[in-house]
Parts: C-alpha cells; structure tokens; sequence
C-alpha cells in the first residue's frame, strides 16, 4: 500500500503542477513509513516541503495555500496528531466554502496513518474518523487494498472540497497486490463487495476488512456465508450497497477499531433501521473498540476487534 | 524622522566546563566531591540504560525507544536541582531526568514495553507520565506551577522538550501564559539540532531558541547542554527567580543527539557520519571525566566500578520488567473513570465473561464450532433461520 500511496502522490504531482506535498519528515527523510520517498529528488524543494514541527500550521497554511489556488497534501505523521490540526478543518476548511458562498473553495487533501495493530508508542494507534466524518464539508475515504488506496486518493486530490485520507498502518506492507500503473481514481460514495455471502452482511473499512474477510472464511468452514462490504469512503457512504446487501442476508455486524460510542458504526446502524427495517432479521451488531483510551501495546490486542471477536458477534446475530 | 528603538535584546550564552575540560573558575558552581560523582553516575547509569533498552528493542522485548545518549548533562544537570515535591514534565527522551528523579528502571521499560504502570510516578515523587504529543506537555507545567503558588507552595514545575517542540503553539501559549502570570516554571529546551529529519534551521528563522523568551517577556539563556555545570549554573539561577516570585525562564541547551531519533529511524539517511563524529567529540560524559579527574574524583578504577554497578542495576531491572504478569485486561477499563458508567462497566464485564475467568492477555476468547443447520438451506429472505449447533444459546453469549 505504501508504494501504491506514494505512485498516486507522484501521479498526481506530475499531472497537476499546483499539487505539493508538505508536513514533517516527507522530504529529505521521505516519511516515517518512507510512504514519499523519491518524492523530493523528482519533484525539488518547492513542491515537497519538510515544515516545522506543527501540525496546526501545515493544515492551517494548506488552507490558504488551497485557496490562492495551489492543491497541498498535508502529512499529518500520526492519527494521535491529527487532533491540533483540527480546529482549522472544522472551523474553517470545512466550511470555507459555505460561508464564501462558492467564492472559495478548499481542495486540500490531509492524508495519515491510522489505527493500531503494529506495537507503536502511545498516541500513534488511534482511529480518529469520526471527528472528520462528523464535520460537514469533509470527505474521508479509508482504502484497505493498495489499488483502493491508489484511485482514492487521486479522488482525493482531483476533488474541489476538502478529503481526509486515511492509511491503516498495520497494512501499510501486510496487504499485497498488483496495482493498474495508469493514472485512475475511484469515485467517492461506493463501497465495494469483497466477498458475497448469503446469512450476514459484515461491514467495515481499513485495517478490519482483512480481519472480517478471515473471520468470513473461518465461518464458511462452519457453513455460515458472510458477506463482506468494505465501505472504504466514510463519507459520503454508499447506503444503497449496505441496504442492498442488508436486504439481502437480513443480519448485520458493523466492524471497526474506533470506541463503540458514535464510532461510524452507530450512523451505519442508524441508516440501516431508517432503510431497511423490515429487512432485519435480527438487531444490527457492532464489533468495535472500547469505551476506553487506546491502551498502550501489551493490552492492544485485547482492545482491538479480532477474528475471534468478530464470529463470536455473527454467531450473537444468527442465534438472534 | 529617525526611527528610535522600541527595544533592544542580547541572548547570553554560557560555558562552565569547556570541551577540553577546562573550567571558568569564576564561574563554576560549588558542589561537594560526593555530589559531583553522583550526577556522573547517573550520567552513566543512564546510559548504561540506554544502551541496554536499544538491545531489548532490537530483540522485541520492548516495543519502539528514544535514546538519550548525548544528552545525559542537560538532565542531569537540572534534574538534580529539583525537590520531590517540585513537579517534571518530561517529553519522551527524558530517561536520564527520570532516573534522577527516582523512577525506577523497571518502570522505564515497563512503559516503552508498552505497559501503562510504567507511568505511575514514584510514591511522593511529582513527575509527570511521558508526553508523546510533542509540546503538549508545556502548558500543563504552567498549571502545575501556578496550582503551587495558588496552594502557597515554594515548588515550582521544570517541563523538558525539544528543538522542535517550539514550532508548535503549545510552546508559545505556554510562554505567553507563564509571562502574563509570572509563573515559577523553567522551560528547559534540549535543542540536539534535530526533530526526527528535520534539522534546527527548519523550526524557526531565529538566531537561537532562547531569544523566544524575550518576545514573552521572561528571562532566556542559551547553555552549551553537553556542559553539566553550565546546565546546572543555569538552572539554579532560574530556580532561585522561580521561587522568589519573579517568573518563568527559557534555557535553550545546545546538544545533539547522538544516536537515531528513535529505534524506528535511521539517521544515516539525514545527517553526515563527520557531523557526528564532531559531536562525539563533545560527548558530555568524557567531558565530566575531565572535570572529576581535575578535581582527583576521577580514576580508571572508579570507572569501571561505576560501569559494573550500572550494568548491574540495568540487568537487574530487565530482569524485574521481565517478571512483570502482563497487565490485566480489566485495566484497558478500570482507570477510565473515577466511577465507570454504566456503559463502559457492562463493556468489561461482557468481555471479561468472554475471555473467561482468565483475566490476562493474550485473549482468546473460547468460541465453539458454528454449524449451519438443515432449516438454513432455504435461504429465502425473510423466512431464513440459522441454527447452530454444539453452541450455547444466544442470552449466554457475551456481547462484545
Ligand atoms: C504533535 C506531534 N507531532 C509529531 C510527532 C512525531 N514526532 C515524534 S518526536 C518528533 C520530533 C521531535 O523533535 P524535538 O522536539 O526536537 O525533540 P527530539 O525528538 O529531538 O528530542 C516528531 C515529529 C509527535 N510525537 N507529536
Ligand atoms: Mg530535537
């Protein structure tokens, strides 16, 4: 995924000379995950810019550098440090838009790794996507496969408005495949089917669409069918995939790292019931994160959902 | 019309102990024989440490860890000035300040190997939990020192960061506050030249670091940082205006950090091996060898007795942090709350259920086989029915 990040970006540069990059360590040092490497030896010092170390300022001088007309992908280093930049999404990329009346636009990108799962210090595990799907005027996308994480991106970068790309670290390398080497985007709002099943819809993006996949095959030995829906654009959110499919298998579990409380699952459900109630066969379940900080790495395993977490709620669904 | 000047600054720079291990007489600070060869054993200590948690990285026996080495004389030299009771705000590479602040080594590894308990300060001791967030931990030592003076204590708060934690408002907000208010804090800056890649010379247009203090209105000094005593020197000063109510001060130590960022980095691919071999030369430990050997405090003897005593203590940490049980799983629950609400208490309890009476990681919660039975076979929308076998029935199933 890491590559297939960084040949969009390189993409995307070479295509659309008001593109830049900027945030720590992506030039020189190429990112923490090496996910710019190369980046600054094509593209030279104006357009590939290692910033101070503040997070409020990169999002803060996107913005007007997406205003004057410049297109800048800001690197937040770590999920955990997203939260000083958001003051300047919420009160003002946002809504630039709006309160311009149209006058001004906001087409900046911030892009940074999320989730938990590789043993990182504290802070660096966190799956903030509700805080940015919360906001309106935001489009967050989440990919799971690097060909995913290729063409949103360029969505992202291509899109007028404001995107928050968001890169489940623990498959930044785990998930492999060969990627299109064409310059392509994939459209905002449609979630992909990854697996078709018949007895339970499992929903999820990121990082918990490979852990739902390896739940649906240990269940297909047991003879339950699953089918999997990677939302991967967190907003907009293809409703018309969940309720289909929803109609379709009649039962549910909504998957993700985040806390239980308001994570995206609670919206998914929300949408569910309002289209597609008399299609349920049984209450939608959540398989998701505590109520609780992210725990640091010896207690990050019991905090996140995993295979075992996950049959256990479809077998709470099917036994309804 | 001439312009006049509104104001006028000079930033001071001070040297005790210089690379040769000569000492400024007039100004060096007068500590005892004993006391001068405890800050050296800390020094050692702590990098006896670090050495020690680099390897256990490398082994997977901690989990990702900031070394301090080189910078061992700007946290020794004003950890050891402080009370118990005056409160530190460590970031993350403040292992050496830690130590003299009497956290024990064990804890140290506890928390890089991914253990909250590491956090938890000494009995009596007020330091505070690592800061990961970089600069974030700079207002909480204005709070905590302005909590002091409200309580009519004579603590104050001594908070570390770095070079590039003064790029983020945090800093800034920090200093404005502690100016506005005459906070007793010391804002020590490690400047070791770089955040992660990011040389100095990235993070502000400014001459020095200390000159930021002058735009707050607050005392600001630079300080060689390899150079215990003009660390200490300095940090003296600044308690004694800290605690006779005159206000904050910034000390800028100039450092350099001498190994990765973090075992995550490789340095290599940013800096020069000739500029690190100029730093080694500055390397704050022979320095103070120097100095104690001038003094008589110093001889091969003492230093390899204090060596083995320091790896003595290190293994011997590794060995509790090793024995440690890992950490209950009803922690990820219990600290969230003085009381927990209803809703995070029926979350643990549900899981604690799952995982069974076994109370520890790594949880596996015990799932029996799923078994479609025959009635699923029609799989007609709206009629369908899955049955599974050889499981519990669907009320003694945890939610998770
Ligand atoms: C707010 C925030 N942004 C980014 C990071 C990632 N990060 C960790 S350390 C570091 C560099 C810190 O540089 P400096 O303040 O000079 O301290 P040093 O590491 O040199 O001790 C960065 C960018 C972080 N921890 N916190
Ligand atoms: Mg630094």
């Amino acid at each position: 995924m890491v590559q297939a990040i960084n040949a969009a970006l390189g993409q995307e540069m070479q295509a659309d000379a008001r593109v830049i990059v900027l945030g720590e360590d992506v030039g020189r040092d190429g990112g923490v995950f090496r996910v710019t490497e190369g980046l600054l030896e094509k593209f030279g010092e104006n357009r590939v810019i290692d910033t101070p170390l503040s997070e409020l300022g990169i999002v803060g001088a996107s913005i007007g550098l997406a205003v004057n007309g410049m297109r800048p992908i800001a690197e937040i280093q770590f999920d955990g440090f997203t939260y000083a930049g958001l003051d300047q999404l919420i009160d003002h990329a946002s809504r630039i838009r709006t309160r311009s009346r149209g006058a001004y636009s906001c087409p900046l990108v911030v892009r940074f790794p999320c989730g938990g799962g590789i043993h990182a210090p504290e802070h660096h595990s966190e799956s903030p996507e509700t805080y940015f799907v919360h906001t309106p005027g935001l489009k967050v996308v989440c990919p799971s496969t690097p060909g995913d994480a290729k063409g949103l991106l360029a969505s992202c970068v291509q899109d007028p408005d404001p995107c928050i790309f968001m890169e489940p670290k623990r498959i930044y390398r785990a998930v492999k495949e060969e990627v299109n080497e064409e310059r392509y985007t994939i459209p905002f709002g449609v979630a992909k089917g990854v697996r078709e099943g018949e007895d339970v819809t499992l929903i999820a993006w990121g990082a918990m669409v490979r852990e739902c996949v390896k739940a649906a095959d240990q269940l297909e030995a047991e003879h339950v069918s699953c089918e999997v829906l990677d939302v991967r654009s967190l907003k907009p959110l293809d409703v018309n995939a969940i309720v289909n499919s929803v109609k379709k298998t009649g039962r549910v579990l909504v998957v993700h790292e985040a806390p239980k409380t308001l994570g995206l699952g609670a919206e998914i459900v929300a949408l569910i019931q309002e289209h597609a109630f008399l299609s349920l066969e049984a209450p939608v379940g959540r398989v998701t994160g505590f109520d609780v900080a992210m725990p640091l790495y010896k207690l990050e395993e019991a905090y996140l959902p995993n295979v075992n977490r996950i049959v256990e709620g479809v077998r709470r669904t099917v036994l309804f | 019309m001439p312009f006049k000047s509104a104001a006028s600054f000079e930033v001071k720079f001070l040297q005790v102990l210089n690379e040769k291990g000569e000492v400024d007489s007039k100004l060096e600070p007068r500590i005892s024989g004993e006391r001068l060869k405890q800050f050296y054993e800390w020094m050692v200590l702590a990098r006896v440490f670090d050495e020690k948690a680099i390897a256990l990285q490398r082994q997977g026996r901690i989990g990702t860890y900031a070394s301090v080495r080189g910078q061992e004389a700007c946290q020794v030299g004003s950890a050891c000035l402080l009370n118990d009771l005056d409160w530190v705000f460590p970031a993350f590479r403040e292992n050496a300040a830690l130590i003299v602040r009497k956290t024990p080594l064990k804890n140290l590894l506890l928390y890089w190997g991914g253990d909250e308990r590491g956090s938890v300060p000494p009995l009596g001791v007020r330091n505070f939990p690592v800061a990961i967030p970089v600069s974030s931990q700079i207002p909480h030592a204005v709070g905590a020192a302005w909590a002091c003076r409200l309580r009519n204590e004579k603590n104050v708060s001594l908070v570390y960061f770095g070079d590039g934690a003064t790029s983020r408002g945090d800093f800034h907000e920090a200093l404005n506050f502690a100016g506005v208010f005459k906070i007793p804090v010391i804002f020590l800056c490690q400047n070791n030249q770089y955040a992660i890649s990011v040389p100095r010379s990235r993070q502000s247009a400014a001459q020095t670091l200390a000159q930021k203090a002058v735009a707050y209105g607050i005392e600001g000094i630079q300080v060689d940082g390899n150079d215990l005593l003009a660390v200490y020197v300095s940090v003296q000063e600044a308690l004694e205006r800290a605690r006779a109510g005159k206000g904050p001060t910034l000390i800028e130590c100039f450092t350099y950090r001498l190994g990765d960022h973090t075992t995550s980095d490789d340095a290599k691919r940013y800096r020069t091996e000739s500029e690190v071999e100029e730093w080694k030369k500055k390397d704050p430990l022979a320095r103070f060898e120097l100095y104690l050997a001038s003094k008589k405090l110093f001889s091969k003897e003492y230093q390899s007795e204090v060596l083995e005593r320091a790896q003595a203590l290190v293994d011997q940490a590794v060995q509790e942090y090793e024995s440690v049980p890992l950490p209950a799983v009803s922690d990820l629950f219990n600290y969230v709350a003085a009381q927990l609400d209803a809703n995070v208490s029926m979350q643990k309890a549900r899981y604690l259920e799952g995982v069974g009476a076994q109370d520890v990681v790594p949880v596996t919660p015990v799932v029996a086989p799923l078994v479609k039975g025959p009635a699923n076979q029609s799989s007609k929308p709206g009629k369908k029915r899955v049955s599974l076998e050889g499981s519990s029935k669907a009320d003694e199933v945890p939610d998770f």
